[in-house]
């Protein structure tokens, strides 16, 4: 019987695991049934708005200068083993956009705006808020999850817009005032190698990534336990959990937009 | 017009309603006591639909809670939750008129906040308090809003949950008069759930006994002391000794 205990608990972890796909799905589907259900709530979907879009400039901004600069030292530094320095403007850009840009700022909307959304909806769960909407004839769902997953979905291509326009900034500025690129030189060696594909695919990855960072946070928030401690995990949770589907959803999209 | 009939509910291996049996006639005020534990926010939650049970009948005017129109039944409905639950991002007024500013009831804007502010000063509450958080409340301040908001809408039936847990002796009084005046002059039906016998004394006409799951004993108020059943005995008398074990 010892012998058969690894595979009962292996057993046990599949099923557990499945279980916890399983209820994300239905979580998921719910969602997005509510999205063609009325009853709407406008002035929600604008205060997630402003949170998640509006408030989160500073840090997608900063986050993209200083990436963006550091890019293009380190293009600088390795392309000059093999005599390539001329190309800095040219990988700035497409790093960023392709790939940077999207990534860092859904990692970090996953920090400021999963935990968020995880710990302020943990807290109402906690304190019997999510209770009393529902003795208020207000679906917890419309009022407090499709607001801010729609929101997220919609404002997060613009963010990783105004991050990749930043991040080849921070690249432009480090390459004109350090490296000694002429600027209209990296300018038009910026334009030119993008391609209408490359802005596609950062701004898709970037709805996708903020609908799994909205939705992560309000999932990990309703099923969240009793006390302070359910609310840490509920909050640590959301974030572990959208950065590493963030990650995965980068790779599936980058094959599939990039494979051919 | 409230029936419960055999209600069972557990949570895994914990088995907290065991056949709940209870009547709350129209226009009454029954409060359930009963130890921390033995499953009476649980019985409560049951009749709002905020739990399922796995067992046995819920009715309000002879219809199963769980047919019908989710909306309109809940709209019957005000609640007082025991920490009062208010909306911490929503000014007090917000919260007072909640329901009032969505859904069926919606009304306009200024209306709303108009019936708000009655129903705070109805509660007691200065018209100043309206645009102020939640957070920038005291516990028994939060706790009128909580009842502004329960009765906002003028509900036929209210449930109060623990009602005066947390607040002094003083405010403990004042929040068990105006329950009783409300309840009264609304003409609403109530069923509060507390362990504090000096609110049982102010708001009820009829008292259950929940524990281990089942109602022990039910009666009108005046009979309790009186009632000759052990469980309340002990209960209302506070004393460690007795069928109810003091560690559970």
């Amino acid at each position: 019987m010892r012998l058969l205990a690894p595979i009962g608990r292996l057993g046990r972890a599949t099923l557990a695991l499945l279980a916890a796909i399983g209820r994300l799905a239905i979580f998921t589907a719910q969602t997005i049934s509510h999205l063609v259900r009325p009853p709407f709530y406008p002035r929600e979907f604008g205060n997630a708005l402003m949170q998640i879009g509006y408030f989160s400039l500073p840090v997608v901004g900063l986050t993209a200068l200083f990436t963006g600069g550091a890019l293009a030292l380190q293009i600088y530094a390795g392309g000059s083993r093999f005599s390539a320095e001329a190309v800095v403007p040219q990988i700035v850009a497409i790093g960023m956009v392709r790939e940077l840009g999207p990534v860092l700022v859904g990692l970090m909307i996953a920090a400021r705006v999963t935990s968020s959304i995880a710990a302020e909806i943990a807290t109402m769960k906690v304190t019997e808020q999510i209770d009393a909407l529902v003795t208020l004839s207000t679906h917890p769902m419309k009022y407090l999850t499709l607001p801010r997953v729609l929101a997220a979905t919609l404002v997060m291509p613009l963010l990783v817009g105004v991050g990749d326009v930043i991040g080849i900034y921070g690249g432009f500025l480090v390459g004109t005032e350090r490296l000694g690129f002429n600027a209209t030189t990296y300018l038009k060696n910026t334009a030119d190698f993008l391609e209408m594909r490359d802005i596609v695919s950062s701004l898709a990855k970037g709805a996708v990534f903020g609908f799994i960072a909205a939705l992560m946070g309000c999932y990990y928030g309703m099923n969240s336990a009793r006390g302070a401690m359910g609310v840490g995990r509920a909050t640590k949770g959301s974030v572990v959990a959208a950065a590493i589907l963030i990650l995965a959803a980068n790779f599936i999209l980058t094959e599939a937009f990039f494979s051919a | 017009m409230i029936r419960l009939t055999d209600v069972h509910k557990a949570f895994g291996s914990n088995r907290v309603l065991r056949g709940v049996n209870l009547h709350v006639p129209k226009g009454t005020s029954m409060v359930i006591i009963g130890g921390s534990g033995t499953g009476k926010s649980v019985a409560l939650k049951c009749v709002l639909g905020l739990v399922t049970p796995d067992a046995g009948l819920i009715e309000v005017d002879g219809k199963d809670v769980r047919s019908g129109d989710r909306d309109a039944f809940l709209a019957r409905f005000g609640m007082l939750f025991q920490g009062g639950a208010l909306f911490d991002s929503l000014p007090v007024w917000q919260n007072v008129a909640f329901r009032l500013m969505r859904g069926a009831l919606k009304r306009p804007k200024a209306e709303a906040r108009e019936i708000a502010i009655e129903k705070l000063r109805r509660v007691g509450l200065k018209p100043d308090v309206a645009d102020k958080l939640p957070a920038e409340l005291s516990g028994g301040m939060q706790k009128r809003v909580g009842l502004a908001r329960a009765i906002a809408a003028e509900p036929e039936i209210i449930f109060f949950d623990e009602p005066t847990t947390g607040l002094d002796p003083i405010m403990a009084g004042v929040i068990n008069e105006l329950i009783r005046e409300i309840v009264t002059e609304m003409g609403a039906t109530a069923m509060t759930i507390t362990h504090d016998m000096s609110s049982v004394r102010a708001i009820a006409d009829n008292v259950a006994m929940l524990h281990e799951g089942v109602i022990k004993w039910t009666g009108p108020v005046a009979q309790m002391d009186a009632s000759g059943d052990p469980y309340v005995d002990q209960f209302i008398h506070g004393r460690a000794e007795g069928p109810i074990e003091a560690v559970r």
